[in-house]
């Protein structure tokens, strides 16, 4: 059973690799860390996710894209299961996935920070995405979706996001 | 609906048996022991829901765009916890009841939430004061979770917790903004603080309910949380030139369902689309 299913898992990882953030089209699910195991079972296929934020609106998105991403590759019966535990963090991004974010014009989350009531405002400045130059301040500590902040780069007069390390 | 379940559930008993702390009756069956969790995780939902739904209130209305921006944020992961929380709750009571149903089809008297986060929104000072308010005890609640015995609920707490102590970042920083800014705004911050104080001691009282939710390694002794809460709030709000107001005045009954007249019209609004179209979907 395993070694039938084993090698069909890794083959729905890798389509998997299809789907991207709806929000931050350079990274896949699988990159992101919201994808977190494929099951097999027979015929049934379990794909298992986690919310990067536990009211994420993509989050609909990216499951309805799994569902449909596998059916094009003939598997119909999958389910979607979410799991909570481990919670999501940004410290799981690879190296590779932090540098497409860059490129792609969104500053990458730094390490989780563990000094909580550290006001937001006061933290060391992110480096512009565009420039690479750390004259930034932070605007908001809430962006355009759940995961980013905005900052404004006094360099290249460049508002930028920046994806929150949590 | 669970209500009375619980009561024909327990109708040959007095009505006080089960409510008190221990005193669950000889030979009661599981199900008295789900109701407890049914209705502790109705309480540890229904704060977020009634507070996500406040703060979308202000959705297109507040003072900036980058506020407006993050009181939607916060209110859109109170939301997400809660629906995670309601479909919890719908598991263990084991009758069929959903996180839409529970959110859209359960009268005022059958939320379980404090008064605190029902009230009206007031002005930004009164959001904001009222959400610091919340979040310091928010972040210490779920620390307590993460550990709890249930698997769903710890990991739905360590997942909320992260974002807890995000928006206490936030909301701290805005206390401190508005408390040490002009005059204008230290003001109504300091009024803001002294009408909701009164409002926060709901949060720190501990009942049967959250006596069986303690001994099923589910719950938190809440009464526990008072002093971390205070050592954090004071310290945010010296910084802020707040005075903290003195200890009196303490409404309760949002955790048994007495509500201010206020939930009921804030559940009109917000339940209006799902009951004028039981079962629509987008």
């Amino acid at each position: 059973m395993v070694t039938v299913a084993e090698p069909r898992r890794e083959q729905i990882l890798a389509w998997l690799d299809e789907v991207k953030d709806p929000e931050v089209p350079v990274l896949s699910i699988r990159e992101l860390g919201v994808l977190r195991d494929v099951e097999v079972i027979g015929d049934d296929v379990v794909v298992v996710l986690t919310p990067t934020y536990s009211g994420c609106p993509a989050m609909h998105a990216m499951e309805q894209e799994v569902v449909q991403s596998l059916r094009r590759h003939g598997v119909d019966r999958v389910r979607v299961r979410t799991v909570y535990s481990p919670a999501w963090t940004t410290d799981w991004m690879s190296d590779e996935a932090r540098a497409k974010l860059e490129a792609y014009g969104i500053a990458p989350p730094g390490r989780v920070e563990q000094d909580d009531l550290v006001p937001l405002r006061r933290r060391s400045p992110i480096p512009c995405p565009y420039c690479k130059s750390v004259n930034t301040v932070m605007r908001s500590e809430f962006g355009s979706t759940a995961c980013k902040a905005i900052h404004f780069c006094n360099t290249c007069r460049q508002p930028f996001e920046q994806f929150k390390a949590i | 609906m669970s209500r009375g379940d619980k009561e024909s559930g327990r109708g040959a008993s007095p009505p006080d048996n089960g409510w008190v702390a221990g005193a669950r009756p000889a030979g009661a069956t599981s199900g008295v022991a789900e109701n407890f969790t049914f209705e502790h995780l109705l309480r540890l939902a229904d704060d977020r829901l009634v507070l996500g739904h406040r703060l979308s209130e202000w959705c297109g209305h507040a003072p900036i765009l980058e506020e407006d921006i993050a009181l939607a944020n916060i209110a859109l992961d109170f939301i997400g916890q809660a629906s995670a929380l309601l479909k919890l709750a719908g598991e263990v009571e084991g009758k069929g009841r959903t996180d839409d149903t529970l959110a859209y089809f359960r009268d005022a008297i059958e939320f379980r939430n404090a008064q605190l986060v029902e009230l009206p929104n007031g002005d930004f000072a009164s959001t904001i004061v009222r959400q610091f308010l919340f979040d310091a005890w928010d972040v210490l609640l779920l620390e307590r979770l993460t550990t709890a015995a249930n698997e769903s609920l710890a990991g739905i707490a360590a997942k909320a917790l992260k974002e807890a102590k995000y928006h206490l970042r936030h909301s701290a920083e805005w206390v401190r903004m508005l408390g040490d800014g002009t005059a204008e705004s230290h003001a109504r911050a300091q009024r803001a603080l002294d009408e909701l104080w009164p409002y926060t001691h709901e949060l720190f009282l501990t009942d049967a309910i959250d006596g069986e939710a303690v001994a099923a390694r589910m719950g938190v002794e809440t009464a526990t949380l008072r002093a971390p809460w205070l050592e954090t709030v004071e310290r945010v709000l010296r910084e802020a030139t707040l005075t903290r107001p003195k200890d009196g005045f303490a409404p309760r009954g949002g955790r048994t369902g007495r509500h201010t007249e206020h939930l009921g019209r804030m559940l009109a609004d917000m339940q209006s689309l799902a009951r004028a179209h039981p079962g629509a979907t987008w």
